[in-house]
């Protein structure tokens, strides 16, 4: 098995509801992550996909503790990021860096691209001297396709995919281990998403990259990862390799989720069953009882309101030599035949 | 069901058998500070009632300065229409007065915007504005325009409807919001319906939800659809005929099973080629190179030839025409029949 370069132990974060103005009195907690438990791998791309606000922006600024979890573990090489402050912080960040969603806003539209692909230098001053920094933005300019010449360029000037090529340089600057992208292609049109998605794949061979791909087109997700997660509410309800999530996805909620992806063939109308899930995701401030996806899931039965379902290997799966045998946090995990995404 | 007299002229041959909406090779151009933009370059296409027609295209392409010119919502200045005919039932909208215009818009023709939450009314309740709608253009009492409203709602499924109608639009989930867009759209029964990118802000299992609903009503009111999207999934799902947009114009209409099959323009076989396939895992995906153009400064001849991998010489010098490839089928592109043949 390969070696987890990112351990993920039972995250959680809840963050407080309050009313009053003067004084706050916490009446809530939406439970944004609420015990989300993986690893991730050298090298692989571990694809996490799931619906608006199932958690998935939460996690990955958990991964980077940029948001401080309320409890649970990040384990870089062993060591709990979660409890980390100042240098020691500083440092395993050097390591793992993201990319974010939004190329239109993520990049501060006063400073050149020179200055925001060396921000990160000034950080850690150590990876790069001074004088050399102008050639090593140049390089990185390069390594993601872009122009040297652009460096005294400002973000308006460049269009959506160049923006997030810019995000990337900006995330290669510090030689980085892990990669945490947050929807990366999401803001950009289909014929520039492919250019961005294959120079992601470049890089990863090249700089031996681990990337944590955030995103909710899930044929790229599929194109691009080796294992893929999925979130609902809070929660992941299902996690395996890309086979055993889009050939023999065991969980209701990942049925439903690959149900409905349209399938770009018009032939396969009429050979689909699609799976419509009714009602709406509940509030994450008071998540249903038990099983978090009873309230829209066909199957539920009394024992789902009652046990939480854990992400494991389902009993009649376990040994059993089928792609079936992959962790699924549902008490009646069973295979269902549905056209899923190509 | 509308109770309103006829408007406009009678009925002739000609109106009987023309297509429910067809628009005449449109021009619309916008006065901005850096020049002309020119947004929608000749537009050609027609929907008849009970038929959905997707017009898909990247992001600028024209496709919502399209669909407001049919709806007569343009902002003029800085837009101009310098060229073009829209008929709806046989009569040019575009000659007509601006009372007939507004009888139609709303009541033959109707539209969903993307953004529902800033299409509705943020200060006035959900009910309020549906009912709204059967008070101005059929002079229902506030009562009757209130039960209407709770009728609406229940039908594109608002559950507790009658509890929920005097909620505001931001106590609604994205989907509900999108189902209540619906609900307004088709309140007073329209001939047509246009959809601008009415799921891309949702995600794939309500948008499932949405566009099944929409198809559902559209069967049961025989009304003619014009879905706007950048999708081709959902494109391959619900439409019967697709318009490609290119740099403000048609480079390629036909019926959908067949486009999928055998594009016959360049742009349209490259957005095919892009979508991730299963059996290209791991593999660099097809990428249209470079960037849409900018249009302030169309390339001659056929716009897309900067990005085209079939250009020839007459490609940068002469404008293909959109040349009749079947007797349903057309494409722009001078080089359609090798297109055709892969
Ligand atoms: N700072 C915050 N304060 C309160 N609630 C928050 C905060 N940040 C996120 N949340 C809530 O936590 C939940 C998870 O949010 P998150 O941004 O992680 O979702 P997501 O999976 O990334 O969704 P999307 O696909 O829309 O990006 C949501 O209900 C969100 O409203
Ligand atoms: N009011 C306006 N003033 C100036 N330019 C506009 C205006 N509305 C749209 N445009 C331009 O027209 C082009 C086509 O826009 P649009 O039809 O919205 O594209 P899309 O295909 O994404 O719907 C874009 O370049 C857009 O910036
Ligand atoms: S545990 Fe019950 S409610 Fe949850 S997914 Fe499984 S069957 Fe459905
Ligand atoms: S006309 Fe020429 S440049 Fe345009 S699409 Fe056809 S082959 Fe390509
Ligand atoms: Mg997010
Ligand atoms: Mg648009």
């Amino acid at each position: 098995m390969a070696e987890a370069i990112l351990e993920v132990r039972d995250l959680v974060k809840h963050f407080p509801l309050t009313q009053g103005i003067i004084v706050k009195k916490q009446i809530g907690a939406v439970k944004a992550v609420d015990g989300v438990s993986f690893d991730l791998y050298r090298g692989e791309t571990l694809g996490i996909v799931g619906e608006s606000g199932c958690g998935k922006s939460t996690v990955a600024k958990l991964l980077m503790n940029l948001e401080r979890a309320t409890s649970g573990q990040v384990l870089y090489k062993g060591e709990d990021i979660t409890k980390l402050s100042g240098r020691a912080l500083k440092a395993v960040r050097r390591n793992i860096q993201m990319v974010f969603q939004d190329p239109y806003t993520s990049l501060n539209p006063r400073m050149t691209v020179g200055d925001i692909i060396g921000e990160p230098f000034e950080i850690h001053p150590e990876v790069a001297p001074k004088g050399d920094r102008r050639r090593k933005v140049q390089d990185l300019l390069d390594v993601v396709g872009l122009n040297p010449e652009y460096i005294n360029r400002y973000p308006h000037q460049f269009s959506g995919g160049q923006r997030q090529r810019i995000g990337i340089a900006r995330g290669l600057a510090l030689n980085p281990e892990i990669i945490i992208c947050d929807e990366p292609v999401s803001a950009l049109d289909v014929s520039v998403q492919a250019q961005v998605i294959n120079l992601m794949g470049r890089l990863q061979k090249e700089f031996d990259l681990s990337y944590m791909f955030i995103a909710h087109d899930l044929s790229i997700v599929r194109h691009i990862s080796d294992r893929v997660g999925v979130m609902y509410l809070g929660k992941m309800v299902e996690i395996g390799d890309d086979e055993q999530i889009y050939e023999h996805p065991t969980h209701p909620y990942t049925q439903a989720l690959l149900s409905a992806v349209p399938v770009p063939d018009p032939e396969s109308r009429e050979h689909r069953e699609r799976i419509i899930l009714s009602g709406d995701v509940p509030s994450p401030a008071n998540p249903p009882s038990g099983c978090r996806f009873r309230t829209r899931c066909w199957k539920a039965q009394d024992k789902c309101a009652t046990e939480v379902p854990l992400l494991a290997v389902p009993e009649r799966f376990k040994g059993a030599d089928s792609p079936a045998a992959h962790e699924s946090a549902c008490h009646f995990a069973e295979e269902k035949d549905v056209v899923g995404a190509a | 069901m509308t109770t309103l007299e006829k408007a406009g002229p009678e009925q002739t041959d000609a109106t009987r058998t023309a297509p429910l909406l067809e628009v005449r090779d449109l021009h619309v151009e916008f006065h901005t500070r850096d020049g002309v933009a020119k947004a929608v370059n000749g537009v050609n296409y027609s929907v008849n009632a009970g038929e959905t027609l997707a017009v898909l295209g990247e992001s600028g392409s024209g496709k919502s300065v399209t669909a407001q010119a049919i709806m007569g919502i343009l902002d003029m200045p800085p837009g101009r229409i310098p060229k073009g005919e829209i008929f709806f039932r046989g009569q040019d909208m575009l000659k007509m007065s601006g009372e007939e215009r507004r009888k139609i818009r709303g009541q033959k023709i109707a539209m969903i915007f993307q953004d529902a939450l800033s299409a509705l009314n943020p200060v006035l309740s959900v009910g309020y504005q549906l009912g709204e709608m059967f008070r101005v253009h059929q002079g229902l009492s506030k009562k009757d325009a209130k039960a209407k409203a709770i009728e609406l709602m229940d039908r594109v499924r608002i559950p507790a409807a009658k509890e929920r109608v005097g909620d505001y639009p931001h106590q609604f989930s994205g989907g509900m919001r999108q189902r209540i867009m619906i609900a307004m759209a088709m309140a007073l029964e329209p001939d047509l319906i246009i959809a601008d990118e009415p799921t891309t802000a949702l995600d794939v299992t309500v948008q499932a939800q949405v566009m099944d609903l929409l198809a559902e009503l559209q069967r049961e009111m025989n009304m003619g659809l014009i879905l706007i999207t950048h999708d081709l999934g959902v494109v391959a799902d619900v439409a019967d005929k697709i318009a490609v947009m290119y740099a403000g114009r048609i480079v390629e209409t036909a019926p959908v099973h067949e486009i999928y099959k055998a594009p016959a323009h360049p742009y349209t076989k490259g957005l095919l080629d892009s979508i991730p396939r299963l059996d290209q895992k791991g593999q660099e995906l097809y990428a249209i190179k470079g960037l849409p153009p900018n249009l302030l400064r169309i390339p001659s001849g056929c716009a897309f030839n900067p990005r085209c991998p079939m250009a020839k010489e007459v490609c940068r010098t002469d404008v293909p025409p959109l040349a009749a490839v079947s007797d349903t089928r057309a494409s722009a592109c001078h080089f359609w029949k090798e297109t055709l043949d892969g």
